[in-house]
């Protein structure tokens, strides 16, 4: 179960789930596991389509990736679909080293994310 | 090549503890005008050795310290850390862009200090990692 303070902030755009991450830094342990929580509750819910905006944040972890792996796979146990987007360069480039913009499907704005989903 | 700022500490197995440490390095950092850029390949690499001392060289235990030091000069950040733990083979880490380990939730810290600083080497034992960046210098894929 989800505990603590939200760190999503969630909208409904038609049949999608936009889920924005409120904090600046996804670094700590207990944060993150707050913040995977939120996020695998959405699944358990029954949204089907979920983009996840990074526009506030500056930095994560390879702990973050990890909750965001574990996401991605559960997204897709549900036959689910899930972005990315938003992502500044700094962190585009964590996601580019680890190999792992090849695993997520992810867009450079919300507005592309939300096309075709 | 100037030295701006050294100092060394020994502090508690924590991750808030940690964070402290490395708000203090960044923030010698951004008072010396380091690009934003750097500090950001610093932190991370921070974070994410700091996080290896303290989970999986003393494996979380509470009456065991982590040892950190840092020298500051104009063109270079190094960063010693050390933990009391039984230490590790670095080579035995398997690489986490392999297709095999691509979906796999953890075992990224160590390829991204790699990549974000100029010099890494851990000593033989496995439980000390002196790891260092050069202003302004960005590795090469």
């Amino acid at each position: 179960m989800s505990t603590g303070t939200r760190r999503l902030e969630l909208e409904e755009v038609g049949d999608v789930t936009v889920a924005k991450f409120t904090d600046k830094k996804i670094l700590d342990e207990g944060n993150i596991q707050i913040i995977g929580n939120q996020l695998f509750a959405l699944i358990e819910e029954g949204r089907q389509k979920i983009v996840l905006d990074f526009s506030n944040v500056e930095y994560l972890s390879s702990a973050a990736l990890g909750k965001l792996i574990t996401m991605d796979k559960k997204v897709k146990a549900a036959k689910g679909k899930l972005r990315l987007c938003a992502i500044r360069p700094d962190i585009y480039e964590v996601f580019a080293i680890t190999k792992l913009n090849k695993l997520f499907d992810m867009k450079d704005n919300l507005e592309a994310a939300l096309q075709g989903l | 090549m100037a030295q701006l700022v050294q100092f060394d500490i020994w502090i508690p197995n924590d991750t808030a503890e940690a964070r402290d440490v490395q708000e203090r390095i960044i923030g010698l950092m951004e008072q010396n005008a380091w690009p934003m850029r750097d500090c950001f390949g610093v932190r991370l690499s921070l974070e994410e050795a700091l996080v290896n001392a303290i989970k999986h060289g003393n494996r979380m235990d509470p009456d065991k310290k982590v040892y950190v030091a840092c020298e500051l000069t104009d063109d270079e950040v190094k960063v010693v850390i050390e933990d009391q733990g039984d230490g590790f083979k670095v080579e035995g880490v398997p690489d986490p862009t392999d297709d095999e380990n691509l979906e796999k939730p953890s075992g990224r810290g160590i390829m991204l200090i790699r990549s974000f600083m100029t010099g890494f080497r851990y000593n033989d034992k496995g439980n000390q990692l002196t790891m260092s960046k050069k202003l302004g210098v960005v590795n090469e894929e």
